[in-house]
């Protein structure tokens, strides 16, 4: 699959439709790196013209920042914002909800303004477009879905029909755990919870809300965060489930059902 | 005697008023011993959520049972207030029910209505009682809440069941003197509830009835007095501070962090040592990166610890908390509250603060229940009242991080990696596009 980046364009003198921000855990996290090759296959597929940064990108900050180390964070923004005014950078598609909501809400103070959408809204504007055409009868058809907000796309930023808009496309029954929306349950990842262990206490984080996943007996739990993927992955794995129970990007998932 | 008693009234009516209104100036101080922060941006979305939150309780909603409960006892608690009016004005002026022959019917009415809301108070705080005392629920029976807090909750209903139960009592005696035809008390058509309890007072001499319906009218105003001072001690001091909180409520996304413009101008000036302005002559105080101590925290953090009535929805709702872990967003905002008192303390005693070798970090709020914050606003969407539970933790491990070094050896690591590696896991930046031929 061809993917060019920002460089290349800009040596062709050519102006990408849009930025794919692949994020750190989409660039070298295995598991995620499938959704990273999931996505780029349908943007390639419907014929945007996207580009990605390749080597220049760097991580966001996100997780310095929740750490608490703001001049770490504040390092990385200053690169990376940058980077992207200098190749004039007016809009950005990413993968994960952290850089999302650290470029929709906490860049703009910095001097780095662009549009910018979660792969789910991307990818239910591309279906509403009628760019993307799903398979009749596709690989989740009368399967039971369900759906984990993450906290920064859905409490976060308020965005939870997008996702479920995409879900519903596929003609599978889509299911919601007890908690759902803006009453969802964390995976247990955010705030840098991703980089250490967790405090002790008497259960995990990740293992209770997959037991919420599990109970509604869904074949698929329909992820938007490569970082609740790893964290649901695990939990459906502690329940010895992973052979029943799959854990999916909704962006493999529109991959796989794309005619 | 009705002159005594006027002056009696009086004295106690002034004296309730200066205490409150003293306590209220010290309140004050306290939150304003935050970091400014301006809030004064957007005042029609401002208004509209104190419209929407304070007064139209939309959150309480979203667990029906005591939403509805809390709406009778709030909407009695407020609405019956205005009967208030007239009993100080009765007790200022050495009248008998004042409106009474002003308003004719719509008195027996406003009266009847006022005892309905009355009675349905009365209930609510029963039944709140229960939830509390019998039913044991888990949010309202957690550690954080033993000693003082338990007994704050339990005595606010008591307080509210003993204050409801008088005035009931006042007007049933009333109307029995009525009936009596006892001087002064105007005839007025049966009130809605206490025509009910005349039953009780069948028997009973022109004098005792007098006696009664006395002593519960000074009981009851009396009792409203002390209550009004007291709040400013207490959790209840939601039904005041919810309204300015909710107007001050965070107007951006939930997911949006504080910027630090000092750090921010710091990396410039490092990065572009052109733009950084020439140092000044006298070097400014220096001041905690984040938040060590209430002081260091905005005034918004520390109005949201003064609104905070501990329901323990956010703490219901904490990922942290249900699986074990000693954090509990509750117990942040009571923690940052008595801590906000002390320091007011000192401040009372020796005119200006005078340190004394303790924090909110530490002494208040550990480093383990911090570290086990997901970011997740899981609290901050709960709260009724628009506090930020999430603000505070922040800044609290921007102090931990920056000021004391003070991080797990894994966030160490994290941290090494973003600076070397532009990734939080120790790969090549050189492989960052590797995805594409996988």
């Amino acid at each position: 699959m061809p993917v060019k980046s920002m460089a290349e364009y800009a040596a062709n003198g050519e102006t990408p439709e849009v930025l794919f921000w692949v994020g750190c855990a989409g660039s070298f996290d295995q598991r995620a790196q499938k959704v990273t090759r999931a996505f780029a296959q349908i943007l390639d597929k419907v014929g945007v013209k996207f580009a990605i940064l390749g080597k220049e990108e760097m991580c966001t900050g996100d997780p310095a920042r929740r750490a608490g180390n703001e001049f770490l964070f504040q390092m990385m923004a200053y690169n990376n914002i940058n980077v992207m005014n200098a190749y004039g950078i007016k809009k950005v598609v990413t993968i994960c909800p952290h850089c999302f909501n650290i470029f929709k809400n906490e860049y703009p103070a910095l001097g780095g303004k662009y549009e910018v959408m979660h792969h789910t809204t991307f990818l239910q504007g591309l279906i509403n477009e009628g760019k993307i055409k799903l398979k009749d009868g596709g690989a989740f058809k009368g399967q039971k879905i369900t759906y984990h907000d993450s906290c920064y796309l859905g409490r976060g930023n308020g965005i939870y029909e997008a996702p479920r808009e995409v879900l519903q496309a596929f003609d599978s029954e889509l299911i919601e755990m007890k908690r759902c929306k803006s009453n969802g349950m964390c995976c247990g990842a955010g705030g840098a919870q991703m980089f250490k262990e967790e405090e002790a206490g008497t259960s995990r984080v990740n293992f209770e809300r997959s037991e919420q996943a599990l109970e509604t007996g869904a074949t698929v739990i329909a992820s938007n965060c490569p970082f609740c993927m790893t964290m649901l992955t695990d939990g459906v794995k502690n329940k010895e489930k992973e052979d029943s129970v799959k854990v999916m990007d909704i962006a493999e998932m529109v991959a796989m059902s794309m005619a | 005697m009705h002159i005594a008693q006027q002056i009696l009234f009086i004295v106690c009516a002034v004296t309730a008023i200066y205490f409150f209104s003293k306590k209220v100036a010290e309140l004050r101080r306290n939150i304003l011993l935050g970091r400014d922060e301006d809030l004064t941006d957007n005042s029609n979305q401002r208004w509209k959520n104190m419209v929407l939150l304070a007064l139209g309780q939309k959150k309480m909603f979203k667990k029906p049972l005591p939403a509805i409960l809390h709406l009778a006892v709030y909407a009695g608690f407020i609405i019956i207030n205005v009967e208030i009016l007239e009993i100080v004005l009765d007790g200022i002026l050495g009248t008998h029910r004042l409106f009474a022959p002003m308003l004719g019917g719509l008195y027996s009415f406003l009266i009847g209505f006022f005892e309905v809301l009355a009675a349905l108070v009365l209930i609510g705080c029963v039944i709140f009682l229960l939830r509390r005392n019998v039913m044991k629920l888990k949010r309202l029976n957690m550690k954080e809440l033993n000693g003082w807090p338990k007994n704050d909750a339990n005595l606010i209903l008591i307080t509210e069941v003993v204050l409801m139960s008088m005035l009931l009592v006042m007007n049933g005696a009333d109307l029995a003197l009525q009936a009596q035809g006892a001087e002064h008390y105007h005839s007025t058509a049966p009130f809605l509830v206490s025509s009910h309890l005349t039953g009780m007072f069948s028997g009973m001499s022109q004098g005792a009835l007098i006696g009664l319906e006395r002593t519960c009218w000074w009981l009851h105003i009396i009792g409203v007095f002390l209550f009004l001072n007291y709040l400013p001690y207490s959790k209840h001091l939601h039904v005041l501070l919810a309204f300015p909180n909710a107007y001050y409520g965070k107007l951006v996304p939930q997911g949006e962090a504080k910027n630090m413009p000092e750090i921010q101008n710091e990396v410039l000036y490092m990065m572009e040592p052109d733009k950084a302005p020439p140092a000044p002559a006298e070097p400014a105080e220096p001041r905690n990166f984040g938040a060590k101590d209430v002081t260091d925290l905005s005034w918004k953090n520390l109005l949201d610890a003064y609104s905070c009535t501990e329901c323990g929805r956010c703490t219901d709702s904490c990922p942290a908390n249900m699986t074990g872990k000693k954090l509990s967003p509750r117990k942040i905002m009571m923690d940052t509250r008595d801590r906000l008192e002390e320091v007011g303390k000192n401040i009372n005693e020796h005119k200006t603060f005078q340190p004394d070798g303790k924090s909110l970090i530490n002494d208040y709020i550990t480093v383990e229940e911090l570290r086990a914050c997901t970011t997740c606003q899981a609290c901050v969407e709960a709260c009724p009242v628009s506090i930020d539970p999430v603000s505070i933790i922040m800044q609290l491990r921007r102090s931990l991080v920056m000021d004391d070094s003070n991080a797990p050896q894994e966030w160490n690591m994290m941290f090494g990696n973003i600076e070397n590696n532009m990734a939080p896991w120790k790969f090549s930046p050189d492989d960052r596009d590797a995805w594409v031929n996988g």
